[in-house]
């Protein structure tokens, strides 16, 4: 009986433990498993069924062409909005497909960028010119979390294509500037024949370049030195080319004055073309024993290394004269004020409109922007460039012109005339 | 030949500088970056011509005892100094730490820094003597100076802190920063425009030769 009754037993401790196995090895994971999608995001496991819910329109009308007015390698592509790229829709970015065509055979899509939501626009800029393309625009929706994408519901459009890059032969966004250069060039040409050919040209009064033979003068009687310093910038600017241009009339006064000129430069390059000027206009009038190798020099590049050199040197020697001609930045006024303080003439030129104020403070005559490139000509008085001068000013007044004209039709909101002078970099 | 050939390279690189901005196919496209390459090549080598030209300068007047030499020395002796031990450093003689270095931070800076502070002292005297009131426009200018000053500050708007917003100091100095003086230094810039396209056509076209050395 006991012995029936612990077989009973130990029978059912057996099936219990079986359960109690059964239900470890095969409830329990099952449970597990249930309650861990329970605590998960409704969003890690996604259904196709699901999936397909969330996936946004295809945009609609996707057109490729060549970009226009560039150097070719960019080809942009447009599109229509997907019908779910509306504020919280569906569509959340575009992904932009590409294929490219190698001997013939079209290879695979693959991505070459994503723009976002709203956009209608994408610049392919390593397409290779004249190979083939194709484009796909793909809407996007998607989940992610600390940028990992957890899902993603997407839909292609039709392809478009194929379509080439090439390069153009003309910047069509640049025909304003050309009509404007033709026209300033055309009026330049005309006024320097009309020089040629003997017509006389007005040309007003420069008072700082009418002071240059008096300020020449004055050093000579004086017996002092002239000083010329042709800006701290490089040959590459117009502004030195014109202080140097101007060096050179300066230099043939300075030759028949027999009064010593001396110029420092900045820049190596101004160096070698400043020599040569200041002894071409010495041999010019005749005096070429009087140029010394020395009377222009080399003092250095750095910017206040080179106003220092200058302010000693004029402390030191207290020149009659000095000329400021050509492109200058803060040095500017450190040089002019310590000319001033010795109680030089001085006559400065410059286009840079920051340091005018400065230069118009301190120095005794001052040729303001356009005055400084209208030197030459007006002390050489040559006919041609004289004329290239009433060129310059016909261009002035056409600009004039187009000002009254452009703000009187602005005021009254008829056309949009500035539109005509927008200059693309 | 000595004139022809650089007018002739003038003129050509000129011409192609303007068509590069209207062309975009190569090798125009390309043409601006390659002519800074060359120019900056070009000016490396160049500055041996200064370096040497300042040294002969500066020796001759040692030499011959000019007046001032004792500047000449200091020129030379600065000029060797940093030239020497930059060679000596080699390849990394501005890495920090340095002598190079050590002379760039401590000398060259300092000197650089002291001259350019010199600016706030000239400025002022400069305003000092701009701002007289000998005639008329140098009224307007002093008047107009005055005003855009105090109404930079603080001190402008809290003077006349009683006057409706538009009317007081800081509105006033912005008018005139953005409309008497914006509309002149405008002008200013369209003639600096045109001339430097008339100054620029008259190289290219060689009617313009005096930077070359001379007349005709």
């Amino acid at each position: 009986m006991n012995h029936n009754c612990r077989t009973t037993k130990q029978t059912f401790l057996r099936r219990d433990f079986l359960l109690l196995a059964f239900l470890i090895i095969v409830i329990a994971p099952t449970l597990a498993a249930q309650q861990a999608s329970d605590t998960m995001p409704a969003d890690t496991v996604v259904a196709d069924s699901i999936l397909v819910a969330r996936t946004p329109a295809p945009p609609i009308s996707v057109t490729v062409q060549d970009l226009p007015n560039d150097a070719g390698g960019s080809i942009k592509v447009n599109w229509g909005l997907s019908p779910d790229d509306v504020a919280g829709g569906k569509a959340r970015k575009y992904r932009i497909l590409r294929a490219e065509t190698i001997d013939g055979q079209r290879q695979e899509f693959t991505e070459i960028g994503d723009v976002t939501s709203g956009a209608t626009e994408f610049i392919d800029g390593n397409a290779t010119s004249d190979v083939e393309f194709y484009y796909k625009v793909m809407a996007v929706n998607f989940l992610s979390e600390d940028n990992e994408t957890i899902w993603e519901a997407t839909s292609k459009s039709d392809e478009a294509g194929p379509v080439k890059s090439s390069a153009q032969w003309f910047d069509w966004r640049r025909i304003n500037v050309f009509v404007g250069v033709i026209v300033l060039c055309g009026f330049i040409l005309y006024y320097i024949n009309q020089a040629k050919a003997g017509k006389k040209l007005f040309i007003r009064k420069i008072a700082g370049l009418e002071a240059v033979d008096e300020a020449v003068g004055r050093a000579t009687e004086m017996g002092k030195k002239i000083f010329y310093i042709p800006g701290t910038q490089d040959m590459d600017n117009v502004q030195t080319i014109a202080g140097v241009t101007i060096l050179g009339r300066v230099a043939e006064m300075a030759a028949q004055y027999e009064t010593w000129l001396e110029v420092p430069v900045s820049r190596s390059l101004v160096l070698v073309t400043a020599k040569e000027v200041v002894k071409e206009a010495y041999t010019k009038v005749g005096r070429p024993d009087a140029y010394q190798e020395d009377q222009v020099h080399y003092l250095t590049d750095d910017q206040f290394g080179y106003a220092a050199g200058i302010d000693g040197m004029v402390v030191r020697e207290k020149p009659a004269t000095i000329f400021y001609m050509g492109a200058f930045y803060a040095e500017a006024l450190i040089l002019a004020e310590t000319g001033n303080s010795i109680g030089a003439i001085q006559i400065a030129g410059t286009a840079m409109p920051s340091q005018l104020p400065f230069f118009v403070a301190s120095c005794d005559y001052t040729l303001i922007g356009e005055e400084l490139f209208a030197a030459s000509a007006y002390l050489s008085r040559e006919p041609k460039l004289l004329g290239s001068l009433k060129g310059q000013d016909m261009g002035k007044a056409v600009i004039l012109i187009a000002i009254v004209v452009g703000v009187l039709l602005e005021t009254f909101g008829i056309w949009k005339l500035s539109n005509l002078f927008t200059v693309i970099d | 030949m000595r004139r022809e050939i650089p007018l002739l390279i003038t003129g050509i690189v000129g011409i192609v500088f303007v068509l590069q901005y209207f062309i975009p196919h190569f090798p125009f496209n390309r043409m601006n970056a390659w002519f800074s390459d060359w120019f900056s090549i070009v000016a490396a080598f160049a500055i041996w011509l200064g370096a040497l030209n300042l040294m002969k300068i500066s020796f001759q007047k040692v030499f011959r005892r000019k007046s001032d030499w004792g500047y000449a020395v200091v020129i030379i002796m600065s000029f060797l100094l940093m030239a020497v031990v930059g060679f000596a450093e080699g390849k990394g003689f501005r890495d920090q730490g340095t002598a190079f270095d050590w002379l760039f931070q401590f000398v060259y800076t300092p000197l650089s820094a002291t001259m350019f502070a010199i600016l706030a002292f000239f400025v002022a005297s400069a305003s000092y003597r701009a701002f007289r009131a000998r005639n008329f426009e140098a009224t307007l200018l002093l008047l107009a100076a005055f005003l855009v000053m105090l109404g930079r500050v603080p001190t402008g708007d809290v003077l006349t802190g009683f006057m409706p917003e538009g009317m007081r100091l800081s509105a006033v100095a912005s008018w005139i920063m953005n409309f008497p003086q914006t509309a002149g230094q405008r002008a200013i810039m369209i003639g600096i425009a045109l001339g430097l396209v008339s100054t620029s056509l008259r190289i290219i076209l060689g009617i313009e030769r005096s930077h070359l050395g001379g007349g005709d």
